[in-house]
């Protein structure tokens, strides 16, 4: 396979006093290049730690347990974190959900971004670090680069942040992008704004975007393909028209139904009952049994095989399998 | 800024006055006078009447304290009682030398081994360094620098004989004292350090660090350590004080001519001057230390503005 990035069977376990929280068990998904893959759920749901797991920034208490991550070839999860530290920054950046505190308080707006350049390219002159460094404001769309740069974080704006941070992440064009949840702490306007502008930057540089969010709002403007997780596992994914229009999902079914319609008056607000599963001893089944309205017996027991709808398209869930559609029926006219 | 510190020395000034009057009332109600008092009682009446008029001590308090604040405000802090009619300033400079020289060796020390310890102990959390570190910060808070200074004494100047057991005669003689002190500097120093690493290191913003491909030794220092060094700023101020006047003990153990010893003997002796002279040296020392450290604020921390600059932003 030609792909960017590929993850296999990825198992992320972390370390708390109360016992070990399996928080993403056997996810595997691919990323090609300049496509945009959103990774949808819950909080809980294992999205984060995913990709802390891919970017080898995974807390002091929690390790890759089982599994895979190639880029281009090299195992990036077997790699010294010496040679991770080239990777990071450099091949594969990211952007943190909350402007307001991922900036250092004490640094100048272009020293900070100057750092990062400076580290994966210690041949630049100071020159040209600042002229980059300004380019690269610029290029954000924040207004008199130059003043900008000397400023300290708490002199912007949340929004003005959060473009600084992408400035931060893009400055030495990654081959990746990981946005996690970038606009979840941001007000709507500032939202739609720093979508176009990850869109427009990603048409500019060809970075592939891994983007986490629980809003299927932004999935909807950004996406080219979809991945839900739940529970620490990939329950379907296919690209954005699959799973918006040819859900098969129940639980993505349900994430749809949740939100709010503007034209729809005086209704109450759809949400799944019942609250996700605990990690700590995760249900030998299919993690959403317990809240699914369409629970089976063999749900309970067994984890189902991923189905595949289409080429693009597939799904975890036993109604889905040759086996229950025919027993499904029976059940049915039992229930 | 300039604006700002002119501000801060008007209150200071105000400060001091307060300090004064209180300190000079709570003075005169101590018993005996400034005389030996033995010699002095056998004094017929007469001549301690003189004695006392000559000194102006005869005067109501209020008239006295009257004339010593005028005084003060010419510059001019009387003559010791004591040390038989030298001036008090010059008193006092005299003693600065040995507690200024010791104080600001422990502090270095302790300065740079607390930070080194700190740090460490964060980045190392719950390893043995760091568990390390917390005895260190136990023991040196708790037990007292002049048990310390006892047990070098003995074991370094005495037992071994490497370093000077007392006396002020060359820099030697300043280790061991320097030491003794640099303990407790050093415990408070990783204690705060350690803890307010621990608070940053869990920021946003060092995930970003990382993020960028930095090693650790960056991370830490580029983006740890400036944003964790604010709360010992804070007590760095208290300590520079605590170390001129806490190091009274310790320059008694080690026989040196410092200040402190000179603000216990006035007290012992009733010499009103000596006491006031340094009563107004410590409190302006104090608060101009305070003064430093509000400025420092605010360069370390662009967030920390000064009062009369907010207005700006």
């Amino acid at each position: 396979m030609s792909s960017l990035l590929e993850v296999e069977n990825l198992n992320v376990h972390i370390k708390t006093q109360l016992g070990i929280v399996k928080a993403v068990r056997g996810v595997s998904f691919s990323l090609q290049k300049g496509e945009t893959l959103a990774i949808v759920g819950e909080s809980g749901s294992g999205k984060s730690i995913t990709v802390k797991g891919i970017m080898g920034l995974l807390p002091n208490n929690g390790k890759i347990a089982e599994g895979t991550v190639f880029m281009e070839g090299k195992e990036l999860s077997k790699l010294p974190e010496r040679e991770m530290q080239k990777i990071r920054g450099e091949d594969i950046s990211m952007i943190f959900q909350d402007p307001m505190t991922s900036l250092n308080p004490t640094m100048t707006v272009g020293k900070q971004i100057m750092e990062v350049l400076h580290e994966h390219h210690p041949e630049f002159s100071k020159e040209t670090l600042k002229e980059k460094a300004i380019e690269q404001i610029r290029l954000v769309g924040l207004s008199n680069p130059e003043t900008r740069f000397g400023q300290y974080p708490h002199q912007l704006s949340g929004g003005m942040r959060q473009r600084v941070i992408i400035a931060i992440a893009l400055a030495c064009n990654p081959k990746i992008l990981i946005a996690d949840e970038p606009t979840t702490a941001l007000d709507v306007t500032i939202q739609a704004q720093i979508l176009d502008l990850m869109k427009e930057l990603q048409g500019k540089i060809d970075t592939s975007i891994i983007l986490i969010t629980h809003n299927l709002g932004v999935v909807a403007n950004i996406a080219d393909r979809v991945a839900v997780m739940y529970g620490g596992k990939l329950v379907e994914t296919g690209n954005l028209r699959d799973v918006f229009y040819q859900t098969a999902h129940p639980y993505t079914k349900g994430l749809l139904a949740s939100i709010p319609k503007l034209h729809e008056h005086n209704q109450q607000l759809f949400s799944i009952p019942g609250t996700p599963p605990d990690l700590m001893d995760p249900p030998k089944g299919c993690p959403f049994a317990a809240r699914c309205p369409h629970t089976m017996k063999v749900c309970e027991a067994y984890m189902p095989e991923y189905t595949c709808l289409s080429e693009t398209h597939k799904a975890a869930c036993w109604l889905l399998d040759e086996r229950a559609k025919e027993q499904g029926k029976d059940g049915a006219d039992n229930a | 800024m300039f604006r700002y510190i002119c501000k801060r020395i008007v209150y200071l000034l105000i400060t001091l006055l307060i300090i004064l009057t209180t300190t000079f009332f709570l003075m005169k109600k101590l018993p005996g006078t400034p005389f030996d008092s033995e010699r002095f009682s056998l004094l017929p009446p007469e001549q301690q009447t003189q004695m006392l008029e000559k000194y102006g001590l005869n005067d109501p308090v209020i008239v006295q304290y009257g004339k010593y604040i005028l005084n003060v405000a010419k510059g001019d802090f009387g003559t010791s009682f004591f040390y038989s009619g030298q001036p008090v300033s010059g008193v006092i400079l005299g003693r600065i030398g040995p507690s200024a020289l010791i104080g600001l060796q422990a502090i270095l020390i302790g300065l740079s081994i607390g930070l080194i310890l700190g740090i460490i102990a964060a980045w190392r959390h719950n390893s043995g360094i760091d568990y390390f570190t917390m005895v260190i910060a136990v023991l040196g808070v708790s037990v007292p620098n002049f048990v310390a200074a006892a047990l070098l004494q003995y074991f370094i100047g005495l037992k071994w004989g490497i370093l000077p057991v007392a006396f002020w005669e060359s820099w030697k003689c300043s280790i061991l004292p320097s030491v003794a002190l640099s303990f407790s500097v050093t415990a408070m120093i990783a204690r705060f350090m350690r803890t307010e690493m621990l608070d940053v290191l869990e920021q946003d913003y060092i995930v970003t660090a990382k993020a960028k491909g930095l090693n650790q030794f960056k991370v830490l220092m580029r983006h740890a350590v400036r944003n964790s060094i604010i709360p010992v700023v804070t007590i760095l101020g208290p300590i520079v004080v605590n170390l001129l006047t806490g190091s009274l003990a310790v320059e008694n153990i080690y026989s040196i001519p410092g200040i402190g010893s000179l603000f216990v003997d006035s007290i012992k002796t009733n010499d009103y001057s000596t006491i006031m002279g340094i009563t107004v040296f410590y409190s302006s020392f104090y608060i101009f230390v305070m003064l430093v450290v509000d400025v420092l604020y605010s360069v370390i921390d662009p967030r920390i503005r000064l009062a009369s600059n907010g207005k700006g932003d």
